[in-house]
């Protein structure tokens, strides 16, 4: 039974992804059940996991018995559990949102939706636990497929945006693919804990600086590091409310976790620093990236295109927490994995439901009335905002603290400026919002019709999972060095 | 410091958050505007009692401490009563018992808007200034210092006009950017050392630095701490936090936030670098510098002010760098001046403050030369106004000239005739911008006043004690318990 802990979440979601066009009945809602049953299964699968994981070691699961590096196997270690744990956790709450606005977004789509959402976990479960290189190619491209889908189900224009997107993956995709052939053709294995083994004995190999360079560059893409960003702030902007909610609380996190599994546990931390430093290309890249994405959000005036600039940022951050190749950059990138899911994905279910209550997430056109009518979700904005720019005692304000410290470590006394910077950066962009809709009375009686709305809040499945999100920050931010000493501590990769 | 001194005691911890209590009780209690202006009463004596319960034992040299969680690897979110920090909490939940009163006279003479808000957030800023005051660490000094700066942007804001909303931008932006420099001045402390624990004689004291580290750690420490404790130039968004309403200036623009800066460039001077560090490096010159040159020239433009709160905000930015040279002597009186200074100027200038708001709300007159005869209808205010004034300026028995008068034995005692000289003409600039309203509200016919009389008494009780309280600090400094010995006793830890 221990054994197959790591397999049980991709098979709840397969399942679930066939069930649900399976049992088609008259009420579309039971689609909604049945995907909020598995993924509420597959989070309590994963908090199971990580206590196993925690307490036991790692567990290795064989497919069908076929051993590496002949047959595929899953590994959960404390990393790729806690990753799970963080990705089923998110998508549950966000789920619970999505009901309503799905209803109204995306009438008479909600089968095919939820069934395509189920493929994309089943996608991000995989390539978070496998152990193979080839399968987790396979994954990504499980998960690459279901998310155009679920993107292109948008606004206006929202196909052209996954078109945009499916030709940057794609070539994503390939350059990961690329990549891999090179590594097996010197290797000879594709098993990640088979290559950390024969990686040093090869260390000179120019193919292997080839095979690492493509397959960085093809994650690198579908984690959107700058300047790879492109397909981003459109597919973002213009999927439907939850579908954004979705990819950006967890989309880009499973890239940044494939890139630390690269990076860090199979070529090591001495191979990508010394031998061939691409953290030190890294870096500036994520420094970079921290600039021009939230100078970008700034010159945003719609709410959603304006928080998916900042998710460059806030890759940037991440890239640059992993550059940093000391324990507390890295403890400063994973707890941003978790701090980010958790902002971003309350960030989006505001503009969400913003986005149903008055019909528009214009930056300009919030006013106070906003506020007034709608507390809850301005309260848990707030406490978003507050975390994103970094203050204490909300989570945003630690990882920026891990990072900080972990750029001092190295005495990359730019990139400490890079990260301060970007506090204020954030801080012209979120207060601006928020004195908007505290502040600011409306121009014109139009406007103050357009949100007349007919009740407070938009009901209790749309607000429920903000306020926990919220709390969720406040606890992040005051027990992270509980998660710090009891999880992430216990990921630490060899050589750091 | 000493382990046998110190004892575990949760009342620093309820100190501060006897007043966060208060506020879901003040925001529940909206529609009842008594019931609500009660709980901000209860949490005010009640915070001045669990502070002023911490007198007895910190006298006999006992420290009141409480580690609470853990908010990064080995710093806690950590309170510790030390003696400076009850002297500066003493103070600050003092005034508030006065402020709170007052407050209630003002807004509701006023009938400002929002009042909810008002009070709970004037609240959230007592709970963080009394947990600035018993940090015993940096990390948690930060996390309270930036509360401190977010609860504080609903007060500036409160008239929510134009220029209330540029005022709090520019306070956003001054105190963020603070912020950011302490953090990054933390970190680096805290890679040099380790530690982060406040110490009496210096985190930084047997750490070997050299000049390309201290210099540049000093100045992003002083960016951090100078913006709130107003050294020029980083003083410019005190002035035009002026619009908040008059209460909020009084405590918070005299007392509560421009004193946690100076507090902070105390805890700075004496308790991270110390006074060995500061003296080897030269530190003290530049700090010295910067206070000299800011008390002169604010002097100089508080002359040229008419609005009567913007000549008490320059004549604050002034008072405020008396302290920060009183540090920078780095002598026992020096320090026994500054710190006296923190708890005189307050007194005097909360006095001065109140007195312009009785005047807005009496009359509606905001600029000096509208002042002319008001004397004669509001005497008990402009007395109240004249012995503030003249405890400023130095004049005995008023507490000012105790402060002034150590202020200059330690000039005296570190050879430094030039900073004598400094002080005494200083206290000129302040005879010559105070004694003309005195002179204008007594001795010129006014015009307009018939039908007028005193302020309401919610106004005038408060400011007259404060007022009287100035007069006795200055006869009798030990009247109540020893506050003098108290603040020798600071003074002297520090050189030791």
């Amino acid at each position: 039974m221990i054994k197959n802990f790591p397999v049980i979440i991709p098979a709840i979601y397969l399942t679930a992804a066939l069930l649900i066009p399976l049992l088609r009945s008259r009420h579309e809602r039971y689609a909604h059940s049945i995907a909020l049953s598995a993924v509420f299964a597959a989070a309590l699968v994963s908090i199971n996991n990580i206590y196993y994981v925690i307490n036991n070691g790692t567990i290795h699961y064989h497919f069908g018995g076929w051993t590496p590096p002949i047959g595929i196997e899953y590994v959960l270690d404390p990393l790729s559990a806690f990753v799970v744990f963080v990705i089923n956790s998110v998508v549950f709450f966000i789920l619970i949102h999505a009901v309503k606005v799905n209803a109204i977004e995306l009438h008479s789509k909600e089968i095919p939706y939820y069934s395509v959402v189920m493929l994309m976990m089943l996608g991000f479960n995989g390539m978070i636990m496998t152990g193979d290189f080839f399968n987790l190619f396979v994954f990504l491209e499980i998960s690459s497929l279901s998310v155009y889908g679920l993107m292109a189900m948008g606004d206006r224009g929202s196909a052209f945006a996954s078109f945009r997107y499916l030709l940057l993956g794609t070539i994503g995709a390939s350059f990961f693919l690329l990549g891999l052939g090179f590594l097996y053709m010197v290797s000879g294995s594709l098993n990640m804990s088979d290559l950390k083994e024969i990686i040093p004995l090869l260390s000179n190999s120019p193919v292997l600086i080839i095979a690492l360079t493509l397959m960085v560059t093809g994650v690198g893409i579908k984690m959107a590091v700058f300047p790879l960003h492109g397909w981003l702030p459109d597919a973002y902007t213009l999927a439907s409310s939850s579908t954004s909610a979705l990819i950006a609380a967890i989309g880009t996190k499973v890239s940044a976790y494939v890139m630390i599994r690269i990076l860090f546990f199979v070529f090591g931390v001495e191979y990508v620093t010394e031998i061939f430093p691409v953290t030190l290309v890294l870096g500036w890249l994520g420094a970079a990236g921290i600039i021009y994405g939230s100078i970008l959000a700034i010159a945003q005036k719609e709410m959603k295109s304006m928080l998916a600039y900042s998710s460059v940022a806030q890759i940037g951050y991440i890239t640059l927490g992993i550059s940093m190749a000391n324990p507390l950059g890295f403890i400063g990138a994973v707890l941003h994995i978790i701090n980010h899911a958790f902002m971003k994905g309350a960030l989006f279910l505001v503009a969400a439901n913003l986005r149903i209550r008055t019909g528009h997430s214009d930056i300009s056109r919030l006013h106070k009335v906003c506020a007034k009518k709608m507390p809850v979700t301005m309260a848990c904005f707030t406490v978003a905002a507050i975390s994103m720019i970094g203050l204490p005692p909300v989570a945003g304000f630690f990882s920026k603290w891990y990072l900080v410290l972990g750029a001092v470590d190295n005495r990359q006394w730019i990139f400490m400026g890079v990260i301060l910077l970007s506090s204020l950066l954030n801080a012209v962009y979120f207060f601006r919002i928020i004195e908007n809709v505290y502040i600011k009375s409306s121009d014109s009686d139009e406007e103050m019709k357009s949100c007349t709305l007919a009740e407070d809040e938009p009901g209790f499945s749309m607000i429920g999972p903000l306020v926990l999100f919220a709390m969720t920050l406040l606890l992040l931010g005051l027990f992270n060095v509980y998660i710090v000493n009891n999880i992430i501590l216990l990921m630490m990769p060899p050589g750091l | 410091m000493n382990n046998e001194m110190s004892y575990i005691s949760y009342v620093p911890f309820l100190a501060v958050m006897v007043s966060l209590a208060a506020v879901p009780l003040i925001i529940l209690s909206d529609k009842k505007p008594n019931l609500r202006e009660s709980w901000t009463l209860i949490a005010a004596f009640v915070k001045f009692a669990l502070v002023f319960s911490l007198v007895p034992a910190a006298m006999q040299g006992y420290t009141a401490e409480v580690n609470l969680l853990e908010i990064s690897p080995g710093i806690h979110l950590a309170l510790k009563a030390d003696q400076f920090g009850i002297f500066f909490a003493l103070i600050a939940s003092g005034l508030w018992i006065f402020t709170s009163f007052y407050s209630i006279g003002y807004v509701r003479g006023n009938s400002e808007k929002k009042q909810t808000r008002y009070f709970a957030s004037f609240a959230v800023c007592l709970s963080s200034t009394i947990g600035v005051a018993f940090s015993a660490n940096l990390l948690t000094f930060i996390v309270f210092y930036e509360i401190l700066t977010i609860a504080t942007y609903p007060l500036v804001i409160h008239k929510e006009t134009p220029e209330a909303i540029s005022g709090g931008r520019k306070y956003l932006a001054y105190t963020l950017t603070a912020g950011l420099c302490l953090i990054a001045a933390s970190a680096w402390v805290y890679d040099l050392t380790g530690t982060l624990d406040f110490a009496a004689g210096g985190i930084l004291n047997h750490v070997s630095l050299s000049p390309s580290v201290a210099v540049p750690l000093f100045m992003l420490f002083l960016a951090g701490v100078g913006v709130k404790a107003g050294i020029m130039p980083l003083h410019g968004w005190l002035p035009s936090a002026m619009v908040a309403p008059t209460p909020v200036s009084a405590l918070l623009h005299a007392v509560a936030v421009v004193k946690s800066g100076v507090f902070a460039v105390i805890r700075v001077v004496g308790f991270v670098f110390g006074p060995n560090v500061m003296e080897n490096f030269n530190l003290n010159t530049i700090l010295a510098a910067f206070a000299g040159t800011t008390i002169i020239l604010a002097s100089l433009i508080a002359l040229k002010q008419d609005n009567l709160k913007a000549r008490l905000a320059y004549s604050t930015v002034g008072h405020l760098s008396y302290i920060v040279l009183g540090a920078a002597l780095l002598t026992e009186a020096g320090f026994l001046g500054g710190i006296l200074h923190i708890a005189t100027h307050a007194t005097m200038k909360i006095t001065l403050f109140f007195c312009a708001g009785a005047i807005y709300v009496n009359l509606h007159r905001e600029n000096i030369s509208q002042l002319d005869g008001i004397g004669k209808i509001m005497p008990w205010t402009m007395g109240a106004f004249t012995i503030g004034a003249m405890g400023l300026a130095g004049v005995p028995p008023v507490n000012g000239f105790l402060s002034k008068w150590f202020l200059a034995l330690g000039a005296l005692e570190a050879d430094k005739l030039f900073i004598l000289g400094i002080f005494i003409i200083s206290g000129l600039l302040n005879a010559a911008y105070f004694f003309p309203i005195v002179h204008r509200a007594f001795f010129k016919e006014g015009v307009n006043l018939e039908g007028y009389g005193e302020a309401p008494l919610f106004m005038v009780v408060p400011l007259v004690c404060t007022a009287v309280f100035s007069v006795i600090l200055g006869l009798d400094p030990d009247l109540f318990f020893n506050f003098y010995q108290f603040a020798f006793e600071i003074a002297n830890s520090l050189l030791r």
